[in-house]
């Protein structure tokens, strides 16, 4: 076990320093002796048994996965690529009950879609969209009832356009409907379609004509911005109508992530199906609530995000970002992860979440992360029900809260390890790769406080029982590791003690790490065994 | 800007040939702004009203409908409180062939169809489907007041 941590340990610094090739022979040098010395922090992008499984997916890669549906329904029915396209179009690419419905009765099918019948005959299986001049395509001189082609009005009598009103047009063009208008109005149209309003599916001009314009027309018809804006409004239509495919929400982000395993909506009673796509954009494949909100459900996430929105006035009172001295009231603001505070005035040291005295949590006992219930009945006796329930709903959402607003300096905190990391170059002699360690407890920190934030809202709906208990002790350990970890992170870097700072920083960034890892794989093991009980109606 | 040929062909047959009980008549200053009056039904509670509207030939018309909007106060589950009108040929059922003409006509017919069950003036449309006679009696009601 620990030899393969080594080898990988090894490989990783060796990678990093084939871009610095003068550290090298130091480095390869102090190897041996670091071994032992230090704890490896494994790597965080492993798969655990509670990510669920996902690939992420190019523009090439759905674009082909869309066109095999098309080749399907192509070689079944011997209909055109572009008539297959449209159907499936319109059956919201549901191939199944398209191609059960179109054997059942095929002109139906194609009439409901705005498709010609007469227009979808296998004569020419593989008709070349471009080679052929607009004239000759296979439907736009013909009416549907007839089999022969009708003159072009415009060389038989003075044809004026019906939307532009210019009566000598340098060209004209119809559908199979016959419904005829000038060739520029008809580019006007299509560009106004597909790239104003964003439409994928486009109709005959005339009102009232249901006629779908085909694909090859506006291939031909339109500039190729244009048609290229088309064929990106057709693969979004396809990805939002498959189940298992969601775009990447980021913006400017093209990839696609595919996740089976949360395809259905009761997959989401027992998975959080929280995936990142090929550049690394992390995001829910369930909710849009956050993008990772582990462990708790989608549906547990948006209750209580719903809740706190109702309550957003009491919320706004407890969010306050500054605080006072329990001691000597001046106001103390926070300015860093960690809940260990220090009043700058009279040096009294006090928990920013219970404002009680620091010194009742460094030991075993750390009761700041579970609602007191013996207190609450005792206060029963004295307060209403209805301050009861406000203050559980405080307490919960008080330190959620707290470990949402310290994610959000972590900014603050990368720019501030950073720093120390270049003290720590200048003053010893450890190398760029041998400070990482500084950087990678940052990173442990954040993750596990998004794990703390969303454990809150989990435990607000967990029905009191013996596996809330222990979810609570998880909760009591990781938020204990996350504390001491985001602490040594603010202490100050003295030259002579960096050795004994990068052993037990590393130290406890693995066990951070391991008590995250628990809370997480005992939530979601929790979900498959149907373990947990809730204290509300779950939609 | 000159305008185009469509808008000033719309507008010449607008004035020479009137559709029954509607009429347009652009702005001197902006051809592209009409005055519009249409009567209301017979057999409808707008009857004897003359209601006063708007219409407006954006830029991209007419690939893009006109903005209508009715000036005249009037009492009816579509049209709002600002005279905005619920019609779906203003919005996503617009195509390029229909004209001012046909959009005014629609107009003309909504007021003597209105159809609560797609309403812009929900307490309207709640009057309308709760109590259709006395809902009609407020609209004759307005129709008197405000359109006469
Ligand atoms: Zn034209
Ligand atoms: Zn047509
Ligand atoms: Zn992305
Ligand atoms: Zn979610």
């Amino acid at each position: 076990m620990s030899d393969s941590y080594d080898d990988d340990e090894y490989m990783e610094e060796e990678e990093e320093d084939l871009f610095e090739d003068e550290v090298m022979s130091d480095d390869d040098a102090a190897m041996d002796n670091e071994e032992g010395d230090y704890p490896v922090i494994p790597d965080k992008d492993k798969p655990k048994s509670y990510d669920v499984e996902s690939k992420s997916l190019s523009v090439d890669d759905v674009q082909k996965d869309m066109r095999s549906q098309v080749e399907y329904v192509v070689s079944v029915f011997g209909l055109e690529p572009d008539t297959a396209r449209m159907l499936l179009r319109d059956y919201g690419w549901n191939r199944e009950r398209m191609t059960e419905q179109y054997m059942e009765d095929p002109s139906k099918v194609l009439i409901k879609a705005g498709i010609e019948p007469d227009a979808t005959s296998p004569r020419s299986p593989i008709r070349s969209t471009s080679s052929q001049p607009p004239k000759e395509s296979s439907f736009s001189f013909r009416r549907s009832t007839r089999k022969n082609p009708v003159p072009d009005p415009v060389t038989e009598s003075k044809f004026m356009c019906p939307i532009c009103c210019d009566d000598e047009p340098p060209s004209t063009l119809a559908l199979a409907c016959n419904h005829r208008f000038c060739s520029d109005c008809w580019s006007q149209y299509l560009e106004g379609k597909v790239r104003d309003e964003g439409e994928c599916v486009v109709r005959c001009m005339k009102d009232g004509c249901s006629l779908l314009v085909p694909d090859s027309f506006i291939k031909e018809h339109s500039s190729a911005k244009t048609y290229d804006r088309f064929e990106e409004l057709v693969l979004r239509h396809y990805v939002s109508h498959i189940a298992h495919l969601k775009f990447c929400p980021a913006p400017g982000c093209t990839d696609t992530v595919s996740c089976t395993a949360a395809a259905t909506k009761s997959a989401l009673d027992t998975v959080v199906p929280s995936v990142s796509c090929a550049h690394g954009h992390k995001f829910c494949f369930g909710c849009s609530i956050d993008a990772d909100h582990r462990p708790v459900l989608c549906k547990v996430a948006k209750l209580w995000v719903k809740k706190c929105q109702d309550d957003s006035e009491t919320a706004n009172w407890i969010k306050t970002n500054t605080k006072e001295c329990s001691k000597c009231q001046s106001t103390i603001e926070k300015n860093g992860g960690c809940n260990h505070m220090t009043c700058k005035k009279c040096k009294h040291e006090f928990c920013w979440v219970c404002m009680g005295p620091w010194s009742d949590h460094g030991t075993q006992w750390y009761s700041c992360n579970r609602y007191d219930d013996k207190a609450a009945i005792e206060a029963r006796d004295a307060q209403s029900k209805s301050r009861i329930s406000l203050e559980r709903y405080l307490h919960y959402y008080n330190r959620w809260a707290n470990h949402e607003q310290s994610a959000k300096l972590s900014a603050e905190l990368y720019v501030k390890t950073e720093k120390k990391m270049e003290e720590m170059q200048l003053t010893t002699d450890l190398t760029w790769i041998e400070v990482q360690f500084a950087k990678k407890a940052v990173e442990e920190v954040l993750r596990c406080r998004a794990t703390l934030k969303w454990t809150y809202a989990m435990a607000y709906y967990l029905d009191k029982s013996n596996e809330k208990e222990l979810f609570e002790d998880n909760q009591r350990d990781l938020e204990k590791a996350v504390e001491d970890l985001s602490e040594l992170l603010e202490s100050p870097i003295e030259a002579e003690t960096i050795p004994e700072l990068r052993a037990n920083m590393t130290n406890k960034t693995v066990y951070v790490q391991k008590r995250n890892e628990i809370m997480l794989e005992d939530t979601a093991q929790g979900f498959r065994e149907g373990r947990w009980t809730w204290n509300v109606d779950l939609p | 800007m000159a305008l185009p040929k469509r808008i000033i062909k719309e507008t010449e047959r607008l004035i020479a040939d009137p559709a029954p009980g509607i009429s347009a008549v652009p702005h001197e200053d902006n051809l592209r702004y009409f005055d519009v009056k249409i009567d209301g039904p017979s057999g409808s509670p707008f009857e004897g009203g003359q209601f006063s509207l708007e219409l407006f030939l954006p830029e991209e018309y007419p690939m893009s409908p006109p903005k209508v909007r009715f000036l005249t106060k009037i009492y009816h589950p579509n049209i709002d409180k600002l005279g905005r009108i619920c019609l779906d040929i203003l919005k996503d059922k617009w195509s390029p062939a229909l004209q001012i003409r046909t959009v005014l006509l629609s107009i003309q017919a909504l007021l003597s169809a209105p159809n609560p069950d797609d309403p812009l003036a929900t307490d309207v449309a709640k009057h309308y489907k709760q109590d259709e006679r006395d809902a009609q009696r407020v609209s004759k009601e307005w129709t008197e007041k405000y359109a006469k």
